[in-house]
């Protein structure tokens, strides 16, 4: 890149091409519709809502930072739903039926879904099929392995009532007495913060960035491109595991027949924080924003009681317009 | 370049011998329910396509098309349909689309049913005028239709096995308006807005509210499409949206369930909850008093008289236009009754 002189002109052209614009505008959009919500209704800044909407934004919003790797190579992953709930069967299986160890159980749920990915970027990067039809038939095979494991039941963690308390437990009110909000919020958090640091700080990350600019680039100069796919792809499958614990310890249960869907609004999520479709460019922020914004969004019209045909319109709606603002921003990049 | 070529091959063969195996495998085994002697006896082609284009078929065979399969209400059906075609000695195959919204999935496979000149079929239909084609179909061909679970906007099913929905609402909101005093908000929580069933649910509780209990107002009703973390979310928009609120419904086990999770959530006990249908969850619930109680319908009562009904209109004998399959009420006093615990389901 050309260097040039720090006019306020170039300035703002290196603002927007850092992408630190788009993350503007979505955590401005973000603040606004907070405002309205808040202006509309009294029953919508309350400590007991936003702690909701947090918890609610939880098992989309892991599913939707382990996308944004995918999507930042250019591809698009579209068994994170089901690979989460093939995850959380898989800690049934475990807990329920097998050992009884929690500990064990979250480590074959994350193991469960990292396999998925590694499976999936297998057959996107040695067998050359398409990320879209890829892992479109990884999402129909654990969807339907869910079923056939779980034998169409849904699998209760009655007896190890811990395991409950990894979403909905407090342990924050130990630190802070009073301040009851779920962990599953913080394990959200958490989980952005790893996030972010193996996007920015590792060696993962900076390929990660490197494929989906310009794979034929990165290639020439010596990654090794088909084993670094592998890599992010298992990443989100181990991020839709993670997710699949969120879901089941909430339910206190894990439902073989649910996940599908989820993937779709998780990718909505990473596209309003702007990572590009076309790869390369996006950020954890940018996604956690999103997620935030599209479970603020579903809050709000609820609690506004605006009928369900019209939300989903509506939230249609914000996803345009934010792939719309991404193209703009592109052209004038 | 070779040896990935060479892979290719191998990860292909590898993929198609494992659907084939798994083809054979569903026409050895799912595919022929009770009827065990013809399956060993005849290969496995043949038991796929059951008494094709053969007159007088030694062995009568109806196809259950159901709304659904991986729901634990369907299974539950598919286990009455099982029932009756062991004590008839017939065979019945069951399947159904995975969501209740795959009107298209669904004719496809009464299509596919029809295409092996079943002797009867029996059919939930997901959207009852989108079928009538295919009825018409089977009514040139001479083939009976029973219809299950809802009924179809058409008078060519000769019979039709299912729970009065309007009326088991209705049993729901008298419940609910003397367990909240007969007045106050209430909020439902429903599985969706175009299904039969959805739709009746809730207009079937909504009537007898504004019937009887003027002073009981519905401040909200949402769909979370049965999905039990949607709906716990947005029940828990719907109260602290309405903080009066003094009691929910939720329409089907999903919706039910996710409104026990809000309440326990959000610590909000004092609001009565009322469901629908059973599964564990919702059992463990009213067990523990979260739920005050629910209706239950008898699923495997709707799969036997489904498949019962289709054996007796082939027979030629007289079927009753509808069967009641019939609706029950049942809380922390009677769920473990004699009455009560056959129509429940895990």
């Amino acid at each position: 890149m050309e260097m040039a002189a720090p006019t306020s002109l170039s300035r703002l052209a290196i603002f927007r091409k850092t992408g630190a614009f788009q993350k503007l505008l979505a955590f401005a959009s973000l603040i606004l519709l907070i405002v309205v919500f808040s202006a509309s209704s009294p029953n919508f800044f309350k400590f007991d809502n936003i702690v909701g909407i947090l918890l609610a934004t939880a098992v989309t919003g892991v599913l939707a930072l382990g996308s944004t790797f995918v999507i930042i190579t250019g591809g698009i992953d579209l068994a994170v739903g089901t690979v989460m709930t093939f995850s959380s069967v898989i800690a049934g299986v475990i807990i329920t039926f097998g050992s009884g160890s929690i500990v064990l159980g979250i480590a074959g749920a994350v193991a469960a879904g990292a396999l998925c990915g590694a499976a999936s970027g297998f057959a996107v990067s040695r067998m050359n099929i398409p990320p879209f039809i890829a892992t479109l038939a990884v999402m129909m095979m654990t969807k339907g392995l869910s079923l056939v494991i779980s034998g169409t039941k849904p699998i209760y963690f009655v007896d190890t009532p811990d395991f409950a308390k990894i979403a909905l437990g407090t342990s924050i009110e130990a630190i802070i007495p009073g301040f009851a909000i779920p962990n599953a919020v913080f394990i959200f958090f958490g989980m952005a913060i790893i996030a972010s640091l193996l996007l920015s700080k590792t060696i993962v990350g900076r390929y990660n960035f490197a494929l989906g600019s310009n794979e034929e680039a990165a290639r020439l100069s010596g990654i090794n491109v088909r084993r670094w796919k592998i890599v992010i792809y298992t990443i989100t499958g181990a991020f839709s595991g993670v997710a699949g614990i969120l879901m089941a310890s909430r339910l206190n249960s894990a439902q073989p027949a649910l996940g599908q869907g989820y993937e779709l609004e998780a990718i909505a999520a990473v596209v309003i924080g702007g990572t590009s479709l076309s790869g390369g460019r996006g950020s954890i922020l940018g996604t956690v924003i999103g997620a935030l914004i599209m479970s603020v969004l579903t809050n709000g019209l609820r609690i506004l009681s605006v009928p369900q045909e019209w939300q989903t319109v509506i939230i249609g709606g914000v996803v345009l317009l934010a792939v719309y603002a991404d193209m703009i921003r592109r052209r004038n990049a | 370049m070779k040896a990935s070529k060479s892979f290719a091959m191998a990860a292909v063969l590898a993929l198609v011998a494992a659907l084939l195996g798994a083809c054979g495998a569903s026409g050895n085994g799912s595919g022929n329910v009770g009827g065990k002697e013809g399956g060993e006896a005849a290969p496995s082609a043949s038991a796929a396509s059951p008494s094709a284009s053969s007159a007088a078929p030694d062995k009568i065979y109806i196809p259950v098309i159901s709304k659904g399969f991986q729901h634990q209400f369907w299974q539950a059906v598919k286990q009455g349909s099982e029932k009756a075609a062991k004590e008839l000695g017939v065979e019945v195959t069951f399947e159904g689309p995975d969501t209740e919204t795959q009107v298209d999935k669904q004719i496809e496979m009464l299509q596919a049913a029809l295409d092996k000149k079943p002797q009867a079929i029996a059919l939930a239909a997901l959207d009852s005028k989108a079928v009538i084609p295919l009825l018409q179909k089977a009514q040139a061909a001479h083939i009976p239709v029973v219809g299950f679970d809802s009924g179809v906007d058409s008078d060519i099913p000769v019979s039709t096995a299912a729970t009065d929905n309007l009326k088991a609402a209705a049993l729901a909101a008298d419940k609910m308006a003397e367990l909240i005093g007969g007045k106050g908000e209430i909020a439902l929580v429903v599985h969706d807005q175009t299904s039969r069933t959805g739709v009746d649910r809730r207009d079937g509780f909504k009537k007898e509210i504004e019937a009887k209990y003027p002073d009981i107002k519905i401040v909200d009703t949402q769909y979370g499409g049965g999905d039990h973390l949607k709906s716990t979310d947005l029940t828990k928009a719907i109260i602290q949206a309405h903080p009066n609120l003094k009691g929910i419904f939720g329409s089907n086990e999903g919706s039910a369930v996710g409104v026990v999770n809000a309440i326990t959530e959000l610590k909000r006990d004092d609001i009565v909850v009322i469901g629908y249908d059973s599964g564990k969850a919702q059992m463990d619930a009213i067990r523990s008093g979260k739920m005050a109680g629910a209706v239950t319908q008898d699923p495997i009562g709707i799969g036997y008289w489904a498949v019962k009904a289709a054996y007796m209109a082939y027979k030629g004998e007289a079927v009753d236009k509808t069967i009641d399959t019939g609706f029950h009420w049942y809380d922390k006093n009677n769920i473990d009754s004699d009455e009560i615990k056959p129509l429940l389901y895990e």
